[in-house]
């Protein structure tokens, strides 16, 4: 149970964190049509989460007080025996018991970093939600099928912008490269093994992203050769997200996203 | 702006069998682009299971003050419809 919850709260924070950091380009994309494609895909994405918290707020509502407390210190989760809803997961959680990975924590900065991010995960979550298709959890091999469809169009969009980008002016290109250099050191923990993910291998529940690697480098090699773009040498990466060890940045993502709740418990609009 | 993507004219068909009809316009650097831009913008509430996009500047329309002689002459021509025909039931968007 408890690691059948941590595993869900590994997508789901992945997912929601992501939608988060794409939800702030609203308003202010580069042009119109972009603006709004940003914004369905960060709505996809904190799509993707609400299924994923449901399902994890149902199991952390079974734990009993003991499990619960072995597997979260945020005060504000914990006053909730089993009443918890989607909304405790996402909003009343502390940063050390969230589990995404640092590379979706990591600021937007510019477009060509944004792009990077994107790139960087969305040829991950193909790979990772064709394998939990198959999963033995009916629950989540759903949320894989679907999610699946959107990651599918997130990839080819986040594809041709690197390929725009690298393959475009001198300054583009140079841009795009620094992007990519910069946050590649944060996919580490797309692809390490956490205690969680070993457990639901053994059951057939989840899936060895570590094996998913070599397939994610040569697919994303070959995008960057047609974006004349070079493929960071680094093999060294930043870990920890699944670990609860984030960078300073997921600190401000929850202030503004949790504020509100925190503030006016159970406020509706 | 000498600097902004093109324009394209965007259409959608709605249901298979059915004819792409216009629905309006976007800005985009390429085609691939302007179709990625349109399943965007236009299809988000399931409108769509096809998509044309052409640059509007490949459109040509019919000037405006010609509308007199374009238009008016089939106003009285009654008998180029062809309202004399009985439909089967079955037939529909005619």
């Amino acid at each position: 149970m408890k690691f059948l919850l941590n595993y869900i709260l590994q997508l789901a924070d992945n997912a929601l964190i992501h939608g988060h950091r794409l939800s702030e380009w609203c308003g202010h994309g580069p042009v119109l049509e972009q603006d709004i494609a940003l914004t369905n895909t960060a709505l996809d994405h904190i799509g993707q989460a609400r299924s994923l918290y449901q399902y994890a707020a149902d199991i952390y509502n079974q734990l009993d007080s003991a499990e619960r407390e072995n597997l979260f210190t945020s005060a504000a989760l914990l006053q909730f025996r089993d009443q918890a809803t989607e909304d405790a997961m996402a909003y009343l959680r502390d940063s050390w018991d969230f589990k995404n990975a640092l590379l979706l924590e990591l600021p937007n900065k510019d477009w060509a970093y944004t792009i990077a991010k994107c790139f960087l995960y969305d040829n991950f979550t193909v790979l990772l939600y064709s394998a939990l298709s198959g999963s033995a959890d009916a629950t989540i091999a759903a949320v894989a099928k679907k999610s699946l469809k959107e990651a599918s169009y997130h990839r080819k969009w986040s594809n041709e912008w690197v390929i725009r980008l690298g393959d475009g002016t001198p300054e583009s290109h140079e841009r795009m490269q620094q992007a990519l250099d910069d946050y590649w050191t944060y996919t580490g923990d797309l692809f390490k093994l956490s205690e969680a993910d070993r457990k639901m291998l053994e059951q057939h529940i989840g899936t060895d992203v570590s094996a998913l690697y070599a397939q994610w480098h040569s697919d994303i090699a070959a995008i960057l050769n047609t974006a004349t773009l070079t493929l960071p040498a680094n093999e060294w990466r930043q870990e920890g997200g699944k670990d609860g060890r984030h960078t300073e940045s997921l600190g401000y993502i929850l202030a503004e996203m949790q504020y509100l709740q925190r503030t006016y418990p159970n406020a509706q609009w | 702006m000498e600097n902004e993507w093109p324009l394209w004219e965007v259409f959608i068909r709605s249901k298979t069998g059915l004819d792409h009809k216009h629905v309006g316009s976007l800005h985009a650097a390429d085609a691939a682009m302007a179709i990625e831009n349109a399943r965007d913008v236009y299809t988000r509430r399931m409108e769509g299971v096809s998509i044309w996009v052409v640059e509007s500047r490949y459109i040509h329309a019919s000037n405006p003050d010609d509308a007199e002689a374009l238009y008016d002459p089939a106003n009285d021509k009654v008998y180029r419809h062809p309202t004399f025909y009985d439909l089967p039931d079955e037939l529909k968007h005619m």
